[in-house]
């Protein structure tokens, strides 16, 4: 059976190495000075696709929802191997929470047709939330299984998973259409291929090209698909920040006060100091 | 019962989960400021013995799903289970423990509710809220670290109901039981659908916790600034020699180095330990929330303006590969 899958994957800010070069002078971060980098775990989530593509056939779909710069998810993703890459975009969905993310994402994968299997990572990096996963299987009324590690057996519908819980893992055995979240203790990411990634390069949203370019573009497979609202076919109340449930009230700086740690030099002596100061106070 | 504070009561093998106790804690405070009840509820196997339990630590009802196939988390029947109540009881506020059971189920019956979901708060508290001419009295203001460097920000969910928020554990603190308390068990003798059971678990493995970070009254934690796996050594050293637990922070989890089980911080766990030493730690918010209230800090860092030290007692300015190891050898001289 060839499987019909779905990859959902999103562009972040890289959080994992902030230098000081990023930071403002109150000590917030400049987002917009952070590289943006494919959410890691997405990247194990297409990875499972990829191979149950290679084992059994089928066909992968990556959709993201972002910024037209989101576009470079869908680059990578196709030199890795997937087969066909959808943007969505639109201001109507930005400022989106999990829910109203989910909302979209819901109305795109029903619009793009059958599925069997649905992929995305345990979460993304700029929120840590492992929200959106769920809420599109609730809304897909399909069952999910979250923090996967491996598909260990698929057999037309018949699927056995291994999920990680805390201290241990879990195997669970049921049917699909499903989705699944994947997590970084999932098989390794197989790096973009050469050619597929020097092909890809080229690659546009139909806006973005001059339009004598565009009968060529389209005949070589490189103007990726980009969704809007209308597209999509989602109510523009649902999307964005307009569907978003969970509302900033207030963000606070938090003011680190001029508090000075009582110091202590690099020195033998200064370590012999401190260390026998926590002994007196019976710290240590 | 209606418009009352409800806590998901998750159990494994009839033992509550430490971070279900310590929402019922929060619960009750805040159910107290809103006037209203605290009801929590409880799905599983032979976990009707809880029911009085949980009284005791402050619920005024649990709701108990006990069946047979419900001895492990699910996520359709608990779902399911979970969603039902909430219709028929129609809480304002549910508080769900940010586990791998917590993170399946909250999103799922939020999406299910149409509602807001606040991930890893690391405070929740009653407020008001006005935007333009709208005001609502006695909203949750679900609080956590935005990412964004050091801001706080506070998320509210004014038009749906129930408002969600999950909490990592040891972000507060345990109730003390009080066997004399008085309140209701409804048992809801669920029965189970084929659609519910579409998935089965066939094998669970679950290795006792290793690591108890949140008793360790010692905490060598370490960071990016230890460089490698192999150097993580030091600070497994440092820790023995004091007879501590070793910690972490996410960056130096991402990396490798140490177990995710030891990342402290925002998303991982909450510590409040006698001695914390923070080795090659930048001291970023959503780290700091998860370890500023230990009773002591030191800070060991080559950058003397590294966001740590403002909530460090003790300061030690330099190389962690050559502070540690003399930390070792003092305390080894000690007398
Ligand atoms: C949604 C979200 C949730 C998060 N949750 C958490 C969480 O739960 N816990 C957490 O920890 N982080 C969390 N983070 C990440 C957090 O923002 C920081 O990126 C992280 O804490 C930084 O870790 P670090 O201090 O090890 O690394 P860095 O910030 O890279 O700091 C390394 C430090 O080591 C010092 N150093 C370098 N070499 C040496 C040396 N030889 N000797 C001494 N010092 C040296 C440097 O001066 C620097 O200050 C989260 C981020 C996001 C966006």
């Amino acid at each position: 059976m060839a499987y019909r899958m779905v990859c959902l994957m999103k562009q972040v800010p890289d959080t994992r190495n902030i230098t000081a070069d990023v930071l403002r002078e109150d000590g917030t971060v400049n987002r917009q000075a952070l590289p943006a980098v494919v959410n890691p775990d997405d990247l194990f989530a297409l990875e499972m696709a990829l191979d149950v593509k290679d084992k059994y056939g089928g066909e992968i779909t990556v959709m993201s929802m972002g910024p037209p710069a989101a576009i470079e998810v869908l680059r990578d993703a196709m030199s890795r191997g997937a087969d066909h890459a959808i943007l969505l975009t639109d201001k109507k969905f930005a400022g989106a929470d999990t829910l109203a993310t989910s909302h979209v994402l819901e109305s795109a994968i029903r619009k793009n047709g059958p599925f069997n299997l649905i992929f995305c990572g345990r979460q993304a990096i700029d929120g840590d939330t492992a929200q959106v996963g769920p809420q599109v299987a609730e809304k897909l009324d399909i069952p999910q299984v979250t923090f996967a590690e491996a598909i260990e057996f698929l057999d037309q519908d018949d699927i056995v998973i291994r999920r990680a819980i805390e201290g241990g893992f879990e195997r669970i055995r049921g049917r699909i259409p499903l989705l699944v979240t994947v997590t970084n203790a999932a098989a390794n990411p197989r790096p973009p291929s050469i050619k597929r990634k020097m092909f890809w390069k080229k690659a546009q949203t139909r806006s973005s090209v001059q339009s004598e370019e565009e009968g060529e573009m389209l005949e070589r497979g490189l103007l990726i698909p980009v969704w809007g609202l209308a597209e999509v076919g989602c109510a523009a109340e649902i999307c964005g920040f307009q569907g978003s449930e969970t509302w900033i009230k207030n963000v606070e700086n938090v003011k680190l006060t001029a508090h000075e740690p009582k110091s202590f030099d690099t020195s033998e002596t200064g370590i012999k100091e401190l260390i026998n100061e926590l002994i007196n106070e019976h710290i240590i | 019962m209606e418009n009352g504070v409800w806590v998901f009561i998750e159990s494994d093998s009839g033992t509550i989960a430490d971070v279900s106790l310590e929402l019922l804690w929060k619960g009750r405070e805040l159910a107290d400021q809103l006037r209203c009840e605290l009801g929590c509820f409880i799905i599983g196997h032979q976990v009707s013995d809880a029911a009085s339990d949980l009284i005791a630590y402050g619920a005024d009802m649990v709701c108990v799903a006990d069946h047979a196939q419900l001895v492990h988390y699910l996520t359709l029947p608990y779902t399911r289970i979970a969603v039902e109540l909430i219709k028929e009881y129609r809480p304002s506020i549910v508080l769900i423990g940010a586990t791998s059971t917590g993170r399946d189920l909250a999103p799922r019956i939020a999406s299910h509710m149409r509602t807001g979901l606040t991930a890893d708060c690391t405070d929740l508290q009653i407020g008001e809220y006005k935007f333009g001419k709208r005001i609502w009295k006695e909203l949750l203001w679900q609080i956590r670290p935005a990412f964004g460097g050091n801001v706080i920000a506070t998320i509210v969910t004014p038009e749906t109901k129930p408002q969600m928020a999950t909490v990592r554990e040891g972000v507060f603190r345990q109730p003390d039981a009080d066997p004399a308390r008085e309140g209701t068990v409804v048992d809801l003798k669920p029965t189970l659908t084929e659609q519910d059971l579409i998935f089965k678990i066939v094998e669970r493995v679950k290795a006792e916790k290793k690591v108890n970070l949140k008793s360790a009254r010692i905490i060598v934690a370490g960071g990016m600034g230890v460089g490698s796996k192999d150097n993580f050594e030091l600070v497994r050293e440092l820790a023995g020699v004091l007879g501590g637990e070793v910690g972490a922070t996410r960056a130096a989890v991402d990396a490798g180095f140490v177990d995710h089980e030891r990342q402290i911080g925002q998303t991982g766990v909450t510590v409040r330990p006698n001695l914390y030493v923070a080795c090659g730690i930048s001291g970023a918010i959503q780290h700091r929330a998860g370890m500023q209230e230990s009773s002591r800090i030191i800070a060991i860092n080559t950058d003397s303006d590294a966001p740590i030290f403002s909530v460090a007692h003790y300061g030690i300015t330099g190389d962690l590969n050559e502070v540690i190891p003399r930390m070792i050898k003092a305390y080894k001289e000690k007398d």
